[in-house]
């Protein structure tokens, strides 16, 4: 499970850290946030492979972008260029819903990216097995004017309620914040521990 | 069959030239004149236009062409070089807006036209673009720029630049009377374009287009009538020149 809310305050991104294949927990301790550049942020969800890849292929076109036009790239022309590359492959098997989120000239941004090549804008996204539980607990917790600590427990309190109740979804909390000046990690919580 | 396409036209000489790009260089310098400006809230575009037949459609003979809402070009050389590099440059600039999701920016496109160009320098088959071009517009930041390309695909930006036949006479005209003060000022900026033009064109408001574009606003093509009392206005600043001169010496 993975989400992501746009407030007062910038952006915050917050992501299980479980992998299952099958009914067979994989892997715990997975890092579902992928650090394009220190002000774009990537989460993955769907297939690992699929994401942790061409999310890596999407740092490396927003460097050159930056390093040709001596500018750091827009969220929104960050986002359509991996809906652009996705939807090359539509059809043939790609499965990842992954959100972009960063901060530029426009101010906070989050996109929505997913594998049939939906790109969409807005305030708040959760994507993966457990999101319908976290957009039940973000909905009704959410104010824009929050303070950062609001903010920061809204989100977490989100990813552990639908670790504990999606089977597919638990392990660690990680909890990503993103300012103007970048992104910072605030915080990685065991679910037992919530 | 097609291997009789695939030796390159452009090669190096023994001293280092590319001729055909100097060829090239040599056909815009026979095109008719065209001169930009870069205000500090207006660029302007002049172009000299070519006595026009009886029979002939005047409107069909368009040297400014508009590139974008905010975007606009003058040529000097090829005409019919420059329609496909206009159609080229018109498409990206739509493609950027897709992709990106925001305008073009000159330099952006300015970069893309002079790529396009060096392609044809060293590519088989083919000949270089004969054609240099004067870019002007405003940014969505909203500085305004002025660059110029040329047939061997080199980009530079410029206050104030011309180019086409006599564009040494016009450039040092320019040279000679572009100011900061004229560059705030968008009349004055207006004039200096017209007046520079001037130098080289036939007078008569006739032979000469100009165009405008200020920020946030489309390009306007000056019609002949506000062309006319532009003229009218450096005609008299003239004649009070001249009458101070002659004061001055008889005093």
């Amino acid at each position: 499970t993975t989400l992501a809310f746009k407030w007062q305050h910038g952006v915050i991104v917050a992501v299980d850290s479980r992998a299952t294949a099958g009914s067979y927990i994989a892997s715990q301790t997975v890092k579902k946030v992928i650090e394009i550049n220190p002000y774009l942020l990537g989460t993955m969800a769907g297939g690992a492979a699929d994401c942790s890849f061409w999310e890596r292929v999407l740092a490396e076109q927003c460097r050159i972008y930056e390093l040709r036009n001596k500018e750091r790239i827009s969220v929104a022309a960050a986002s359509k260029l991996l809906a652009n590359i996705v939807y090359n492959y539509k059809g043939m098997g790609l499965s990842m819903g992954t959100m972009i989120v960063g901060w530029d000239k426009r101010g906070p941004g989050l996109y929505y990216v997913d594998s049939d090549g939906t790109r969409l804008s807005n305030n708040m996204f959760s994507v993966g097995s457990g999101s319908t539980y976290a957009y039940g607990v973000l909905d009704s917790g959410y104010k824009w004017d929050m303070s950062v600590e609001e903010a920061y427990e809204l989100g977490k309190r989100s990813i552990y309620h639908a670790t504990h109740r999606d089977a597919y979804s638990g392990g660690v909390v990680n909890l990503y914040h993103m300012k103007e000046t970048g992104w910072i990690k605030v915080s990685q919580t065991d679910v037992m521990d919530l | 069959m097609s291997s009789r396409y695939d030796r390159a036209i452009t090669v190096f000489s023994p001293d280092g030239h590319l001729f055909q790009v100097e060829y090239a260089q040599e056909a815009v310098k026979k095109g008719s004149t065209a001169v930009g400006v870069r205000g500090k809230d207006i660029v302007v575009l002049g172009v000299e236009k070519k006595a026009i037949a009886k029979l002939q459609d005047e409107r069909t003979v368009r040297k400014i062409c508009l590139l974008d809402d905010h975007v606009a070009m003058a040529f000097a050389g090829l005409t019919a070089d420059a329609r496909i590099l206009i159609n080229r440059a018109r498409v990206e600039c739509q493609s950027h807006r897709l992709t990106v999701e925001d305008p073009v920016t000159l330099e952006y496109i300015t970069r893309y036209i002079a790529t396009l160009k060096q392609r044809y320098t060293q590519s088989n088959g083919r000949r270089p673009f004969g054609i240099s071009c004067l870019i002007v517009g405003f940014d969505y930041d909203g500085t305004p720029h002025l660059y110029q390309t040329d047939p061997s695909g080199t980009h530079h930006e410029w206050k104030a630049n011309a180019t086409g036949r006599s564009a040494k006479t016009v450039r040092e005209y320019l040279e000679k009377h572009y100011t900061d003060e004229v560059a705030d000022s968008d009349a004055e900026s207006i004039k200096l374009a017209l007046k520079a033009l001037l130098e080289v064109v036939q007078s008569g408001s006739k032979n000469v287009e100009l165009a405008v574009m200020r920020r946030d606003e489309p390009l306007k093509m000056l019609s002949v009538d506000e062309i006319e009392k532009i003229m009218a206005e450096v005609e008299k600043e003239k004649e009070e020149e001249a009458e101070k001169k002659k004061k001055t010496k008889t005093s």
